[in-house]
């Protein structure tokens, strides 16, 4: 028997060890002051080797808001009655994917509508033409995101748009929605371009992160090439409001230019930034 | 040629073989998606037992993808070897999966079967395999490889250090690569994924990563997990390119659409070769792979995807490369939808590869839209640890700030070393114990700022400005 194992068995060494291990403790490695050059989750310190209490639960909470996230219930009817409040018209649509669990693991099925929310669009607005803009809101991979970040963005983007005179379908708010919905939906609205609204795949630290993305010219088969995004639509991202002014430019070169996709880029240099102010 | 099998008054009968591979496979979303799983359970077990009747020799005869039509299938037919093959001609897969169980197969023995194996046949006998015997038979299989260091020995572990960062920012790259050697983590390889795929940026990450290696002499290894003619251009310019690495898959359609194809492939290892930067060995490459990748590109072929990740690593064996890592959960639930989909996936392929000579490691990883969580990969990670796999990753808490995804942690290097008594590489071990990194009893130890490497490399990060570069 070695003389660690004899030590347990007495109250005192109980104590000892106790009062080693307290003198020696969990603190957070000498390298901590690292942390200002990443947000990676550096110089945790151990537990014996293992994860700190405290950084296990940190990482509890960051998974379970993702989670929550992917999950969460989302209103539609509650969304769409608040954007009604802003003076716009409001359509509540469906995808093919029945529930949350199909929807996860049938992308196609989120990408297109279900054949009721089809008639009734076809029916309620299939007689327009010649609309700039469609716009939807969909859920997405985060409910949390739309529900959080599409009102003030919407606000911004629609006293924007309608100082430039843009005519506009409808709203579409949209359940278990893919982002090539958008182009069936911009297809049935024959609308010259299409944004949509979305939730995107929750980070640990980024539970509610809003896309927009738009099509010119939308049509079911497009591919994700003839797409342009802006993502991160967040406080602590992207604001929402400087979200919205930056995706009304790139509307204004998306329409002036009759392209969107990889051809309408905004980095220096690219056809986007020639165009001046907009 | 069909396939029928008769369960009291109900038979099933199979197209061809790629459909009774796919129904016979495991049940996973991703072949849902694709339109090729079994329709229920009973139809799903059907298969399997007519699949363990079909001959081995059957899979050389019946390729799920024509010869003439992707040269995944040519290298596979022209590669095989008919000697190592010639004991097994007249065995069914499910008496292939008794041999594989036999006391009397052990490394040995697989490594001189190997030559003989086709992925068809591996993924095959992988379908009607129990968990436990997919770790079993791999454990069996032990796959070593050498660049800086020895890797895959029996009773060790090594880890692939992780150090991603949105925006390539040397300094934050830098420090997570600190924190991962502090942790004892980064025998594998330090193994960046570039948030952009230009020559520039790889050039400036490798560079950061040799000086590092070099003034420590660290005895590992660096990648920068950009295209493979990325890595092509940084050694025309003359930057330290130690592995090149690529993504592959199963299929030539599905590598047409990561934009490669064997040719390429064969001059970018060439290529490194010629560079010898390796000290012990000479396996220079590093792929990596992923079930549902060829559905993802839409080039499947109807075929399931475990079967077509078997076949990626006959893409791997023809380069003879340094590591193999299936990136297990990364891809979303529409391939694997919950953990224990992940668990199973993991565990096949990780099989698949080391019988067909790969030294396989493990992204044991999963999404935040994926019904799977860390506890998942607790299981996966002891699975794979008691099944030898050669190396994990090491992602700091992990949680990977550039790809968005969870993997494992430092710290969990650690756990799987202490329970089932693993160590590092060998050549590393020796150079954490210089480094007064690790103690003789396996441990981490206690650290001061006055720490030989830390003490130096934060003055340097504090002082450096914006001046980047210098690192």
């Amino acid at each position: 028997m070695n003389s660690e194992a004899n030590l347990e068995k007495t109250p005192d060494s109980r104590v000892a060890l106790v009062a080693r291990w307290s003198d020696t403790g969990i603190r957070d490695d000498v390298w901590a002051p690292l942390r200002k050059f990443t947000s990676a989750r550096i110089a945790l310190g151990r537990a014996g080797g293992s994860m700190p209490t405290r950084h296990r639960l940190a990482f509890q909470l960051a998974h379970a808001r993702a989670r929550d996230a992917v999950w969460s219930h989302f209103d539609a009817e509650a969304l769409a009655a608040d954007i009604r409040k802003m003076g716009e018209e409001v359509i509540t649509v469906e995808s093919a994917a029945t529930d949350r669990a199909e929807f996860l693991q049938r992308p196609d099925l989120g990408r297109r509508l279900a054949t009721e929310s089809r008639i009734r669009l076809l029916h309620v607005i299939g007689q327009s033409s010649g609309l700039d803009l469609a716009i939807i809101v969909t859920d997405g991979l985060s409910a949390l995101a739309v529900t959080t970040q599409a009102l003030p963005f919407l606000a911004e983007l629609l006293d924007l748009l309608q100082g430039d005179s843009w005519s506009l379908a409808p709203l579409i708010v949209a359940s278990n929605g893919r982002v090539a919905l958008q182009d069936e939906i911009g297809e049935i609205c024959r609308a010259k371009i299409s944004l949509i609204l979305i939730g995107e795949r929750p980070g640990l630290g980024s539970a509610d992160s809003m896309g927009a993305y738009f099509i010119y010219s939308p049509k079911t088969g497009k591919t994700d090439a003839d797409r342009n995004c802006v993502s991160n639509i967040r406080q602590g991202g992207l604001p929402p409001i400087e979200a919205a002014r930056k995706v009304r430019y790139l509307l204004h070169a998306c329409r002036k230019m009759s392209i969107s996709g990889v051809q309408l880029k905004d980095d220096s240099g690219s056809p986007i930034s020639a165009l001046g102010a907009v | 040629m069909s396939y029928k099998v008769t369960l009291g008054r109900s038979s099933y009968t199979f197209g061809d073989l790629k459909t009774l591979l796919a129904k016979a496979t495991p049940l996973r979303s991703g072949d849902q998606l694709a339109g090729l799983a079994a329709e229920n359970a009973e139809e799903r077990a059907a298969a399997q037992m007519c699949l363990a009747e079909v001959p081995l020799q059957q899979f050389l005869e019946e390729p799920p993808i024509p010869y003439e039509e992707d040269e995944v299938t040519r290298l596979i037919l022209d590669r095989h070897d008919k000697e190592s093959f010639a004991p097994l001609r007249n065995l069914a897969v499910g008496d292939f999966r008794e041999l594989l169980l036999s006391y009397d197969i052990d490394s040995a023995a697989l490594s001189a079967f190997g030559p003989g194996f086709t992925p068809e046949m591996i993924a095959a006998v992988s379908k009607i395999m129990a968990n436990q015997d997919l770790i079993l038979v791999a454990k069996k299989a032990q796959v070593v490889t050498k660049f800086r260091n020895t890797l895959g020995l029996p009773g060790r572990l090594s880890v692939r250090l992780q150090p991603n960062h949105p925006t390539d920012d040397p300094k934050g790259i830098a420090a997570s690569i600190l924190d991962g050697l502090m942790n004892g983590c980064g025998d594998a390889v330090i193994g960046i994924n570039p948030a952009a795929d230009s020559t520039e940026a790889m050039g400036t990450l490798l560079r950061l990563i040799n000086e590092l290696i070099q003034k420590y002499e660290i005895p590992t290894q660096s990648c920068v997990l950009a295209h493979v003619t990325t890595a092509l251009r940084c050694i025309e310019r003359g930057d330290p390119v130690d592995l090149v690495f690529q993504s592959i898959s199963g299929t030539e359609s599905a590598n047409k659409s990561f934009g490669i194809d064997l040719a390429l492939l064969r001059e970018a290892r060439e290529a490194a070769l010629a560079l010898d930067r390796g000290t012990v060995g000479k396996n220079v490459m590093y792929f990596e792979t992923g079930q549902g990748s060829c559905l993802s590109a839409n080039s499947h072929h109807g075929v399931d995807q475990q079967t077509l990740e078997a076949r990626a690593y006959a893409v791997a064996r023809e380069f003879e490369p340094l590591l193999v890592n299936t990136v297990v959960g990364f891809i979303g639930p529409e391939y694997l939808y919950d953990g224990k989909q992940i668990i199973r996936a993991g565990l096949e392929d990780h099989f698949c590869g080391k019988l067909l000579g790969l030294p396989m490691g493990c992204d044991i990883c999963y999404t935040n839209h994926a019904e799977a969580d860390q506890n998942d990969m607790d299981n996966l990670l002891t699975l794979l640890g008691v099944a030898g796999c050669n190396y994990i990753m090491g992602v700091p808490g992990a949680d990977d700030i550039m790809l968005n995804y969870q993997s494992t942690s430092f710290h969990d290097s650690h756990y799987l070393r202490q329970v089932l008594g693993l160590r590092p590489a060998p050549e590393f071990e020796e150079w954490l114990l210089q480094m007064g990194i690790l103690d003789n009893k396996q441990r981490l130890k206690s650290t001061t700022a006055r720490h030989p490497m830390i003490a130096p490399e934060l003055a340097l990060l504090e002082n450096a400005g914006t001046a980047v570069d210098e690192f």
